[in-house]
Formats: C-alpha cells, sequence, structure tokens
C-alpha cells in the first residue's frame, strides 16, 4: 500500500464572499502545475449570507493511477484552512479542522458580524481575543491579515487577498509566480485581482502593518469670541486640577461635546454637576462626566439639523462612500418629524398649547407630521436645517429643554439620594436613555421604570447588583418584557 | 436568465470523442445525456441540480442542432409527466430535480409511469439533497424505488462513475422497460473532476419520429385490468430483467482485499468516504487499494441477491454502509442471506448511525468499531491535543451564522412592514412557504410558524379560518405561486372563502433556486413565453381583493397595504401582490451594463446609503426592522457613547429600504441617501457649483463662530 498523502484544504466562509471562486483557483493552479485535483462543496441556502465550507484535495499523480479523494474534511486531518472571516475561522477550530499537528491557518482577520451580534441592544459583538488565541494556540502556524481591507483598498474580492495570503504562507508547492499565472488565466478583473493577491502575500509576511494613530488629547480652545475661550481654557485646567486624570479626560470630553451642542455656560453647568457628584465619592466622577454630558447634549432638532449641515459632515460622507474628486454627490436626509418634535421645539408655553389642543395638533400634524427627505445639498433643503441648526440660542428656553431639565434633576436627585455603589449602578442606566423619537420614548421609559423600581430594592444589601441586573434586563430585549419580568420578581420580595 | 452566467460550461458541451472535460459532476451528467442520445429533457430547478437546467437553458443551440426537446418544467409532476414519450416510443428521455422534495411532487406521475413501464430508457436525475448544506428534510428517495419499483442508481462519486453511470442507466431502463432513477448527493453534484469525453449523439428515435407515427397500447395504460398485468409484469419480468442486466454488465463492483474474512458493502455514493475511513485505520491508500474486499453497490435497487449472497460467503462479518433511515439494505440483506442460510454477521447500523449524514469522523468511527468488533484492536487513533480552555472561549464567542435575505433584497422590507403591522394590530398566525422568503424565520424578523410544501404556504392556513378572529397571513412566492400555489394556494382560498391574508412575494424569478425564469418573469428568454402577470392568474380563478405593491421597497406603502389587508371587512381571501426584483439577479442584469455606459462617459447615478455617525445613538432598531448584510455596527469613535453605531459597508446597492424602514418607523434622521453623479453633465457642474459656493460661504460663516477644542 502506498503511504502517498493527499494535501487537504478547507474553506470556510460566507455565502457571497467569492469561496468558491478560491476553490476553482486553487483547483486551476493544481491542475497547472500538473497535479491532480478535486474540489467540493455544499453551496445551498448558505449561497445567501450563511456560513459555508469548501473542500479541495491535491495529489501529485501517478501515471495510470487515479487517486479516491474524500468528498468532506476529517476533523484533525486538514493541511490548510482557508477562513475568509475572523468568527469562521474560529468555527472551523471548533469544527475541529485546525490542529497543531499540521494545520496551517490563513484567515482574515476582518469581522463581518452575524445578525446576533448587530440586533443586540447594548454592545453584542463578539470578542476577537478568544478567536485570534485559539488561532495562535491551535494551528500548527497562523497567518492573519485583514483581506477585506485589502480588496477595498485594491477594488478587488477577498479571494484575491487570500489566494495571496495563502501563497505567501508557503503551505502549497507551487511558487508566487504559479499562482500569479492562475489568476491571470481566470481572466476576470486581473488587474485589481493582482493587486489584492500582492497585498494578501505582503500582508500575510508580515510586510505591512496597518498604522494604529494615537489618541490624541484634547487641548486647545479655538473658535468663538476670546471671552468664550478663557472661560473654556479655566474649564479644561480645573478638570486636569480637581480630578484623577480618567475623569479629567472623560470630562474634557464632555466639555467639548457640551460647548460644541450648546455654549461655554452650558458646559460649566455640567461640570458644577459633575463636581457636585464627585464630591461625594471620586470614584463616581468617570461614569458622572460621561452620563451627564449625554444627557445634557440630548439629541433634539437642533442638533441633528447642526450636525446634518456642517462642512466636516458633508466632506466625511464623500469620503464614507469613496467619491472620487470628478463625482458629484447628492445628499438627501430621511426624516420623519412628529408632533411630538415639533411641539418640543417651540417655546415652552406655546409648545404646552399646541400638545394640549386637539384642534392644533391636528393641523400640525397635517401640515408636518409625514416623512420627508431633505436634500441637504440643494439650497432648498439645506437652508432650512441651516436656520433651525441656527435656533441654538434660544434653545434653553424652549419646551424640550425645560423636560430634559426635570428629567435630569430627577435622575440626579436619585443620585443624590442613593448609597455610592447604588449611586454608581444609577448612573450608568442612563445609558437606556437614546434614539430618537419611538426608540428614544422606549428606551426613556425603560429607564424610568428602573428608577421607579429603586424604592423597591434600595434598602438591600445588594442594591447595587439589583440596578445592574434591571440594566441588563432591560438591553437584553427591545420590548421590555426582559425588564418587567424581572421587575415583577422584585415586586415579589 | 439564471443567477450566474453558464457561457464557458455550455462549450464543455461540445466536447469530442477524446477531449478532456473537467467541471462539475452535475455538469458531467449533462454532457453525458447529449452522449447517450437523449431525445429531450426536462426538470425542475433545485440545489443541488439547477446547474443542469441552468446549462441547457444556456445551450438552446447545441440542443437545436442535436435534436433535443429541453423544457423548464412547471414543477416536478410536470417533469415527470414528460417521461410519458417514452412509454410508447424508443426516445430515450431525462429529467432532473432536487429530492425528496421534488420526488414527493412527482409521486403521481412516476408511480403512473412505473406502472405502465417504458419503452425508451427514462432516466431521472435526483439531487439528494441530503446531510450539510441540505435545505429540506431529511428523507430517502429510496423509499420511492421501492414503492414503485423503479431501479435507484447511485454510483461511485467520480466523473468517470458517473457518466458511465447515465449511460448505464438508460440501457437497464431499456432492458427492464422500468424507468431509472440516478441518485447523486451534494457533494457528487458539485464535485470538481474530469473524464474523457465522446460524441454528442443525435436521438436515435426523435420527438417527430414518435409524432408523424403515433403508437397506442391499451396495455400501456393504467386501468384496469392493464394496472393488474402490470403489477405482475414488474415482478415477473421487468425485475428479473433488470437483475440480469445488472449482473451481466457488471453494474456492482467488488474490490478483493486482503482481509479475506470480513466485507464492507457499500452505497456507491459513499465509495470515497469508506476509502478515506480506511485510509485513516491504515487499511487503504489514496489509490483505491483497499485491504477490506469491497462490494460497491452502484445500483442500489434492485439488489442482487446471487452476488451478494457469494459476497458474504465464507466471512466472519460483514458491514453494510446506508446512509439516512431506515435501513432498508440492511434489512434485505438480513433477508437474502437467512434465505441463502449463510452465516456471516452483519454489521450496519449498530456500528454507525441510524440517522444523519455519513460525514468523514462517522465513518471513520463506525468503520473502525466494526473491524475491531470482528478482527480485533487496530492502533488507536492519534488524537491530536486540544486546547480545552481555548475551545470552552469559542463555543461562548463564535456566533451562529444561518443564511439570509442578501444585500438590497426586496423581500426585506415586506418583513419590515409584516413586522411593523404586528407592533400595530397585534400578533398574527404567518405560514411560511419555501423561498428566500422562509429566512424571515430567523432573526430579525422571527415571522413564520410552519412550511408545508413549494407554493403551499395559503393552504396551510387553510384550517386558519374563522371570521372575526386575527386573520391569519400565509407568504407565498412566485416560484411556489406558479409550481403549485396557484391552484392548492389561491384556488382553493377562493373556492372556500378564505379569510386570511395571503403575500405573494413576487421577485420575477424562481430566485431561491439560482434565478430561472418563471411566467411571470419580466425578462424575455427565447423559446419561453414570460410576462403573464400573476394578477392575472389570481383574478382569474376569482381573486377579489388584490392589491398589488410595485416597489416593496415603500415600507409605508407596505405598511398600509398590511393595515387595510388585516382589517377590511371584504370577504375572502385577501391577496397582495409585492413586487420587486430579485436584487442579485438585478445587480446581475444591471452592472455590466452600467460599467459599459460609464466607460462610454455617459452620465450616471449611482445611489448609496449612509449613516452618520454622529447622530445614530446605536440603539440598532433600525437593523432588527431591516437585518441587511450592509447593515453592520462599528465603534461609535466617541468615548461618550459606549455602543457600537450603526454603519453601512460599501456592498450596499442603494436599494433605500434602511432609509425607508426608518422613515415608516419613526426612528431616527440618521439616515442619508448619497447620489453619486459619475461623469455629470455641464448642467450638473453649474448647479452644483453655485449651491456648493452659497452652502460653504454659510457653513464658514457658522464654523467661525463655533467655540471648539482643537485636537
Amino acid at each position: 500500500m502506498s503511504a502517498d498523502r493527499p494535501i487537504a484544504i478547507a474553506i470556510t466562509a460566507m455565502g457571497g464572499q467569492g469561496g468558491g471562486v478560491l476553490s476553482d483557483w486553487i483547483v486551476a493552479l493544481a491542475e497547472e502545475n500538473g497535479w491532480f485535483a478535486q474540489g467540493t462543496s455544499v453551496p445551498g441556502v448558505a449561497q445567501r449570507t450563511g456560513a459555508t465550507i469548501y473542500y479541495v484535495e491535491l495529489i501529485r499523480p501517478q501515471p495510470g493511477r487515479t487517486p479516491v479523494l474524500s468528498l468532506m474534511p476529517v476533523p484533525g486531518e486538514v493541511d490548510i484552512v482557508i477562513a475568509a472571516e475572523l468568527m469562521e475561522a474560529g468555527r472551523a477550530i471548533q469544527r475541529g479542522l485546525v490542529t497543531p499537528d499540521r494545520t496551517v491557518l490563513v484567515a482574515s482577520t476582518h469581522r463581518s458580524l452575524a445578525m446576533v451580534e448587530k440586533i443586540a441592544s447594548g454592545d453584542g459583538t463578539a470578542d476577537s481575543g478568544p478567536v485570534l488565541a485559539a488561532a495562535g494556540n491551535e494551528a500548527r502556524q497562523f497567518f492573519g491579515a485583514d483581506c477585506q481591507a485589502i480588496a477595498e483598498a485594491t477594488g478587488s474580492v477577498i479571494s484575491a487577498a487570500l489566494f495571496g495570503a495563502l501563497a505567501a504562507s508557503g503551505a502549497l508547492p507551487f511558487p508566487r509566480t504559479a499562482f500569479e499565472a492562475t489568476i491571470r488565466g481566470a481572466g476576470v478583473g486581473v488587474n485589481a485581482s493582482l493587486a489584492a493577491f500582492a497585498g494578501g502575500f505582503a500582508a500575510a509576511k508580515g510586510e505591512t502593518v496597518a498604522p494604529v494613530a494615537p489618541a490624541k488629547p484634547l487641548s486647545i480652545p479655538t473658535g468663538g469670541g476670546e471671552a468664550d475661550r478663557a472661560r473654556l481654557c479655566a474649564l479644561l485646567m480645573r478638570a486636569k486640577a480637581e480630578f484623577s486624570p480618567e475623569a479629567a479626560e472623560m470630562l474634557t470630553h464632555g466639555i467639548s461635546r457640551l460647548v460644541d451642542y450648546q455654549d461655554v455656560a452650558y458646559a460649566e453647568e455640567y461640570f458644577a454637576l459633575v463636581t457636585k457628584i464627585a464630591a461625594r465619592d471620586a470614584g463616581l466622577a468617570v461614569e458622572a462626566a460621561r452620563h451627564i454630558a449625554t444627557s445634557m447634549a440630548y439629541d433634539d432638532v437642533i442638533r441633528v439639523a447642526d450636525l446634518k449641515t456642517r462642512a466636516s459632515r458633508f466632506n466625511r460622507v464623500r469620503g464614507e462612500i469613496r467619491a472620487e474628486a470628478a463625482q458629484i454627490v447628492d445628499t438627501t436626509e430621511y426624516m420623519h418629524p412628529r408632533l411630538e418634535e415639533i411641539c418640543a421645539t417651540m417655546p415652552a408655553g406655546m409648545g404646552r398649547m399646541f400638545e394640549a389642543s386637539a384642534a392644533l395638533g391636528w393641523v400640525l400634524r397635517t401640515l408636518f407630521d409625514h416623512p420627508r427627505r431633505v436634500r441637504t445639498t440643494a439650497l432648498s433643503g439645506f437652508v432650512p436645517l441651516y436656520l433651525i441648526a441656527g435656533l441654538k440660542p434660544w434653545r434653553r428656553r424652549l419646551l424640550r429643554h425645560q423636560r430634559e431639565v426635570a428629567h435630569r434633576d430627577a435622575w440626579l436627585g436619585l443620585v443624590a439620594d442613593a448609597r455610592v455603589d447604588v449611586a454608581l449602578e444609577v448612573l450608568k442606566c442612563r445609558r437606556l436613555v437614546k434614539g430618537y423619537s419611538d426608540t428614544h420614548s422606549r428606551g426613556a421609559g425603560k429607564f424610568d421604570k428602573i428608577m421607579a423600581a429603586l424604592p423597591l430594592v434600595a434598602a438591600r444589601d445588594d442594591a447595587a447588583d439589583w440596578v445592574r441586573r434591571l440594566r441588563d434586563a432591560a438591553l437584553a430585549d427591545p420590548d421590555g418584557k426582559k425588564l418587567d419580568g424581572a421587575i415583577a420578581t422584585i415586586r415579589s420580595f | 436568465m439564471a443567477e450566474r452566467s453558464f457561457a464557458r460550461e455550455v462549450q464543455d458541451l461540445r466536447l469530442g470523442a477524446g477531449d478532456e472535460f473537467r467541471g462539475e459532476g452535475i455538469l458531467a451528467v449533462t454532457k453525458a445525456l447529449l452522449q447517450s442520445g437523449v431525445g429531450y429533457v426536462a426538470g425542475y430547478q433545485g440545489a443541488p441540480i439547477s446547474h443542469l437546467m441552468d446549462v441547457l437553458s444556456d445551450a438552446q443551440d447545441i440542443l437545436g442542432e442535436l435534436g433535443v426537446h429541453f423544457e423548464s418544467s412547471a414543477s416536478e409532476a410536470a417533469a415527470a409527466s414528460t417521461l410519458a414519450a417514452s412509454v410508447n416510443y424508443p426516445i430515450r428521455g431525462a429529467v432532473t430535480w432536487k429530492s425528496t422534495a421534488g420526488t414527493n411532487v412527482a409521486s403521481d406521475a412516476l408511480s403512473n409511469l412505473s406502472s405502465s413501464g417504458v419503452t425508451g430508457g427514462a432516466v431521472i436525475i435526483i439531487g439528494e439533497d441530503y446531510g450539510e448544506g441540505s435545505s429540506i428534510m431529511q428523507e430517502r428517495t429510496h423509499a420511492f424505488a421501492m414503492k414503485s419499483q423503479m431501479w435507484l442508481l447511485d454510483p461511485r462519486p467520480n466523473l468517470p462513475s458517473i457518466v458511465k453511470a447515465v449511460e448505464d442507466a438508460f440501457e437497464l431502463s431499456e432492458a427492464s422497460n422500468t424507468p431509472v432513477m440516478l441518485e447523486l448527493r451534494i457533494r457528487a453534484c458539485h464535485v470538481h473532476g474530469s473524464f474523457i469525453a465522446k460524441d454528442n449523439q443525435k436521438p436515435k428515435f426523435t420527438v417527430r419520429q414518435a409524432l408523424e407515427n403515433p403508437v397506442r397500447d391499451v396495455n400501456r395504460i393504467v386501468l384496469p385490468p392493464a394496472s393488474f398485468m402490470h403489477e405482475q409484469d414488474k415482478i415477473n419480468k421487468r425485475w428479473p430483467a433488470a437483475v440480469k442486466f445488472i449482473r451481466e454488465r457488471g453494474l456492482n463492483e467488488t474490490f478483493p482485499g486482503t482481509h479475506t474474512n470480513l466485507g464492507i458493502i457499500l452505497q456507491g455514493g459513499m465509495y470515497n468516504g469508506v476509502i478515506r475511513a480506511l485510509r485513516g485505520l491504515g487499511l487503504a491508500d489514496v489509490w483505491g487499494e483497499s485491504q477490506i474486499p469491497l462490494h460497491v453497490l452502484n445500483v442500489t435497487y434492485p439488489l442482487v441477491d446471487e452476488d451478494l449472497a457469494a459476497f458474504c460467503a465464507g466471512k466472519d462479518a460483514v458491514l453494510i454502509v446506508e446512509e439516512g433511515a431506515p435501513d432498508y439494505l440492511e434489512q434485505a440483506l438480513n433477508t437474502i442471506l437467512r434465505r441463502a442460510d449463510i452465516q456471516t454477521k452483519i454489521a450496519g447500523k449498530d456500528v454507525l448511525l441510524m440517522a444523519g449524514e455519513y460525514t468523514a469522523a462517522v465513518l471513520g468511527q463506525g468503520v473502525r468499531k466494526f473491524i475491531e468488533k470482528y478482527d480485533g484492536p487496530l492502533l488507536p487513533q492519534p488524537s491530536p491535543t486540544r486546547n480545552a480552555p481555548d475551545l470552552a472561549a469559542l463555543a461562548a464567542t463564535v456566533p451562529p451564522r444561518p443564511p439570509s435575505f442578501c444585500t438590497g433584497c426586496p423581500e426585506r422590507p415586506i418583513f419590515s412592514a409584516m413586522t411593523l403591522v404586528q407592533q400595530e394590530l397585534g400578533q398574527r398566525h404567518i405560514a411560511g412557504d419555501i423561498g428566500c422568503h422562509l429566512f424571515a424565520l430567523n432573526e430579525p424578523f422571527n415571522i413564520g410558524s410552519s412550511t408545508m410544501g413549494y407554493g403551499l404556504g395559503p393552504s396551510s392556513i387553510s384550517a386558519m379560518q374563522e371570521p372575526g378572529a386575527p386573520r391569519a397571513i400565509a407568504v407565498m412566492g412566485d416560484g411556489g405561486f406558479w409550481h403549485n400555489g396557484l391552484l392548492n394556494g389561491i384556488g382553493n382560498a377562493v373556492y372556500n372563502q378564505h379569510d386570511g391574508v395571503v403575500v405573494l412575494v413576487d421577485n420575477f424569478y424562481s430566485a431561491a433556486t439560482g434565478g430561472q425564469d418563471i411566467l411571470s418573469s419580466r425578462a424575455t428568454p427565447a423559446g419561453r413565453s414570460t410576462n403573464h402577470p400573476i394578477e392575472d392568474a389570481i383574478k382569474g380563478v376569482g381573486a377579489q381583493w388584490v392589491r398589488r405593491v410595485d416597489r416593496t421597497y415603500d415600507v409605508g406603502k407596505m405598511l398600509a397595504t398590511f393595515r387595510e389587508a388585516l382589517t377590511t371587512p371584504a370577504k375572502g381571501p385577501k391577496i397582495i401582490i409585492a413586487s420587486s426584483e430579485c436584487m442579485l439577479n438585478r445587480q446581475r442584469r444591471e452592472k455590466p451594463l452600467v460599467a459599459a455606459s460609464i466607460k462610454r462617459g455617459e452620465r450616471n447615478v449611482r445611489p448609496r446609503f449612509g449613516v452618520d455617525e454622529d447622530v445614530c445613538t446605536g440603539d440598532r432598531a433600525c437593523i432588527r426592522l431591516s437585518g441587511c448584510p450592509s447593515l453592520s455596527t462599528k465603534p461609535s469613535g466617541d468615548p461618550l457613547k459606549p455602543d457600537p453605531v450603526v454603519a453601512i459597508d460599501n456592498s450596499c446597492v442603494g436599494c433605500g429600504n434602511c432609509g425607508e424602514v426608518s422613515e415608516a418607523a419613526v426612528l431616527c434622521p440618521s439616515f442619508y441617501r448619497a447620489d453619486i453623479v459619475t461623469n455629470p453633465s455641464a448642467w450638473d457642474r453649474f448647479i452644483s457649483g453655485i449651491r456648493g459656493t452659497v452652502i460653504s460661504w454659510l457653513q464658514r460663516r457658522r464654523d467661525a463662530n463655533r467655540l471648539a477644542i482643537a485636537v
């Protein structure tokens, strides 16, 4: 019996990524170099974005004999695994396809988030750490590179970059020129594919390191009047002098947000609120700085109009969509202001009057409460938003502001009354309040439920744990069923 | 037009004697049909045999030259009925579909066909959609062969064996006057390999000859007393004829081995897996030399009793490798050896799985158990040491990734609207169907409670009709509608005055099977009649309440239509036709045209969507209502916002669903549409220049007054 052994290659990918192209290239590469190749796959419905696998075996032929090759990988007996996404590399390791004695793992380290990661209310993104650690431990050799970024930079597909990384791994007995000849032979998008191939090759060799921009600290005030700049400067210096470095950094971000949102007086107001809480216990400073800033910079119509009309935003859009200099870009905003937002943008007394009157409400609803597309690159769309953004100096008199202040004061009152450990958790609950319209109402509703439930647990030693549990329950589902269940549990004590 | 082009593959169909064919298993079958002098081919697409249909659709000229009639059948029942041409005439015919889903649909015709018996070779290419990658219920086609007494081939999964099996199948069919099924598993359909081609053969007897010389034999018709004769004929004539042919032609293969006290009997399709398992145990090599004697059943029905008895005689034990439940072959083998009074032990499902795919691991363990039980211990398998904490961490980390709707899919907004209408009016009983729309079962929609078969969505809410109770909803695709749904879905609902709602997802193709054209397709493929509106058909069977939404991405309109359907006092089924072209196919159709047009310097506007990261608050209600693959999350880059924000990547095709959803659900103003104008006209440049000047003056004015902290 012969001891000949084929090279076993498994490719794990998501449907639509082009794993079939890569498999075809490997087969063609082997055949062009006089080897016998067999590839197969189980595409089916997985072609529609699901996890799928391709399997290839290669063997040097012997005259007059035909090899009998496997149609599927044997766990523990795969020589090369190519994963077109990091979690798919993790899945390959889980399936036993990657083993330390023999497997060369070539993986793209980029993340394409699975649905369950994306729909979580908080941060559902899976941790890449365990996969990278397992890749290092479980593979004989691990070649990781962000092949998706390489593909995008070269205008090609991930298969080409992975093919380059495979060539660089040296796991196949063919020279780089042979790989490139295969790409040329396929005859589709050859130049872009070759560029991506070269990128993948270099990245897998460790020749390119993605530059990591160090986070720059915020420091010098710019713009506005001189007096305002001086007040802002003083505020920043106080933050540095009176707080721990960590809290000072968060405070600086908060101050930056609030001068941008409103004015320096608003930032001073913020600083005072944080100082008061931190005076009780310095451990509260960071979370107070974070959450009071977001609560004060509530998302209103003025803020949205301001952000949408800035020059920096126009440039960012062009960058994001990769517009070339010669291309013209028109942007259209998708907006749906409700009666609530319109009334809230009125002076408080007037807003309340409109809210209270069914007739006035009807008029407003008929006039304004429907989906609208605002073209911000045309004057007809830009100017109205620009004018709304210009309402900023009057913001403090508007109905929304009064409501936000009342809501914030009630919350900070609870923080002040709570034990320090509970206060920290109550501060963090503010994370629930975000979004616009219905989403904002839902989030604020959950937040209010937790605040209302505070007295039920306040006396307990483990009150802080309960608040944290309630917050986690609130984040667990969008409609708040888990939170209601958790509160019902507390009531049953 | 299918989702991919088969222009190159079509050329392979022209290869002549001595040329090497390289490609997929299912395409080798296509070539083998032409080499066998097939007179007509029909079928219904579906993984894993879609490519056979797609290639022949693109190969009209070759088929024309050879005089082969080809058609895309309306369903597997229609395809199976096509084989009636081989009952009275010596025409070779082949049909194909995915099994067992398709074989179920075809059963009525198959039963009649196998009762009548055939004159010309009648072959059914079965894509056995079983095991990893399958999308249907896990059953075996074997049962159909047994109940109708049709023959079942299961060749070794390499191209020369598969091609030979096609040729053998026609001859076996003619020798025994019986239709023959040729079963290929998923991996065998997609396996890349090669074989030496032969010249294509014109049919020896053509459809034209048959039409010009009609014959009639009342004994071929399934009606008493002929039907009773057929039953006898099957057992007394056709079966023995088949067995004789199989033996004489050596369709089954025996491979000798040194361990003569043992043997393995296997389905042909299991051959490579068994060799791989033996190789793992050091009992075979990669060139197929096995120390354990093998008897390979390239024909799994009927069995040849004498051959099996001869193989088993004198052995201590044999292992029967038979994938799937129940253990038909193992039971048959027990009967055969009992009748022959052979005392060889039979192992099978006791060492292998009763249910489930025979993966490499399953076969490896099963064969090891068998040999250790009857021949003594083998060397222990060296198992690589794996780090348990690593695996535990992975189990907690790696998310599941089931298939879902593609980027820009026009079906997604239908389910977004369905989610919204349920938020308004309460949860409903919703029946699913077969097709891409079934992906709504998973996150983020979680819609659909059942699936009864292709085009059976509406009839699966037949019992769920109670005037005054919350109305049930049934979903059905245009593929399912033309396959089965017009009569069993709509006709049934109209006749019985159902009260429920039927959503017809009209994406212009049989999309889930690879984008094949159907009656209501908007394309005009040569030799086919299309552009027959679903609406006309529905109204033709008497439906009264019919609404059409011509752009499903209009979530607001979809929502309003659902609301009306669920609340209208109208009697009878409420039918909504939701029409928008399958994005995968649309992209394939439009992309080359757009690229060429841009290259010529013509003006082009390409929409793309984006999310303003500083406006997005990261609550992700939009993802939960849309689920588009290009809609994902990224770190906010803002220390004040710990949760990730939503981002749209460059795979966006600009369908606009995300924006429409956020608008209809009143979510948030983060979404923007960017219209990228390539090769702008002079007017574009002029007007955008003026706008840009005014806008940037206003922006500079405000920026100058903006107090900020520099970095």
